[in-house]
C-alpha cells in the first residue's frame, strides 16, 4: 500500500531539505547523494523516495543510471502555503481598522 | 492593494510571528482586542467570555454557514493596558493542541501604531497543521463574507 505523503512533512526533515538543495543544483544519481552525507545509503534511499513520493523529486533513466531531478513547480506550492493564512489575517486586521475608525468617529 | 499584515513562518520552527501596522491611535488598537462587542464585529465570532487580567481567561465561538459552531478558549498570564496581552490559544475539539501567544502593543506615533503576534507551538510539525488549516479557514471565512453579502442582496 502506498502511503500518501505530504509536501510539508517531507521539508520538515533537515536531511531532506539538504538533498533538496543539493539537487536543485544539478540532476543526480542516488549514489552521488549518498556520497554527501555519513548515514547508511539504505536510510538516504528512503529519504529520496520519500521526496519523490511527494513529487518534490522526480525520476529520469539516462542509459543504466537513475537520475534526480527537483521539480521547481512542486516547490512553489510550498512558497505559496502561507499566501491563504496571510490574506486571512490581513482582511482581519482591515476588518479591525475600519471598525476602530467608526467607534473612534462616533466619540 | 499591498498586504499590510507580515507572516514569518521560518521552515522548521515551531513558531509564526505575525506583524500588523495600523492607522490607529495605539489606544484604539488596544481596545478592539479588550472590548467583547468590538472583538465579535472583527472577528466575526460571538464572545462568550473574555476577562483581561491575569488569571482570567476567555472564549470564543463561530459559526460556520452550515451553522457548525466551533469554539475556541485559553487562559490570560499577563494583561497590561497598551503594551502587551499573554495568553494561550486553543481550538476546541481540535488535534491542534494549546499555542502560548505574545501579543506586543506598540505606537508608532499619535495615530498609528503597531501589533506583533508571536505564536509558539508544541511542535514544528503542529505549526505546518495549523497554518494549513489555516488556508481552509481563510476560504471558509471568504464563504461567509459571501453568504452574508448575498443574504443582504435577498
Amino acid at each position: 500500500m502506498e502511503i500518501r505523503r505530504d509536501v510539508f512533512q517531507a521539508i520538515a526533515d533537515p536531511t531532506r531539505r539538504t538533498i533538496l538543495s543539493l539537487v536543485m543544483l544539478q540532476a543526480m544519481t542516488p549514489s552521488a547523494i549518498a556520497e554527501n552525507f555519513d548515514s547508511k545509503r539504505q536510510t538516504i534511499s528512503k529519504h529520496i523516495q520519500i521526496l519523490t513520493e511527494c513529487q518534490l523529486l522526480t525520476q529520469k533513466q539516462m542509459g543504466r543510471e537513475i537520475y534526480y531531478h527537483f521539480n521547481s513547480s512542486k516547490m512553489k506550492e510550498i512558497a505559496d502555503w502561507l499566501v491563504p493564512f496571510t490574506k486571512m489575517w490581513d482582511d482581519r486586521f482591515n476588518k479591525l481598522e475600519s471598525v476602530m475608525k467608526k467607534y473612534k468617529s462616533k466619540k | 492593494m499591498e498586504q499590510k499584515t507580515k507572516i514569518n513562518a521560518e521552515d522548521g520552527k515551531q513558531e509564526v510571528i505575525i506583524t500588523r501596522e495600523f492607522d490607529l491611535p495605539l489606544e484604539l488598537l488596544f481596545k478592539a482586542y479588550v472590548e467583547p462587542e468590538i472583538v465579535e464585529q472583527w472577528m466575526g465570532t460571538k464572545v462568550l467570555k473574555l476577562e483581561n487580567k491575569k488569571h482570567g481567561s476567555y472564549q470564543f465561538e463561530t459559526t460556520d454557514p452550515k451553522g457548525n459552531k466551533y469554539r475556541f478558549n485559553g487562559a490570560i498570564h499577563e494583561f497590561s493596558p497598551n503594551k502587551k496581552i499573554t495568553r494561550t490559544f486553543e481550538f476546541e475539539g481540535m488535534p491542534f493542541g494549546v499555542q502560548l501567544e505574545f501579543l506586543a502593543f506598540e505606537k508608532l506615533s499619535d495615530d498609528s501604531s503597531k501589533l506583533t503576534i508571536h505564536s509558539l507551538y508544541e511542535s514544528a510539525v503542529q505549526r505546518d497543521q495549523v497554518l494549513k488549516m489555516g488556508m481552509t479557514q481563510g476560504i471558509n471565512m471568504a464563504h461567509n463574507r459571501l453568504q452574508e453579502i448575498v443574504n443582504k442582496l435577498k
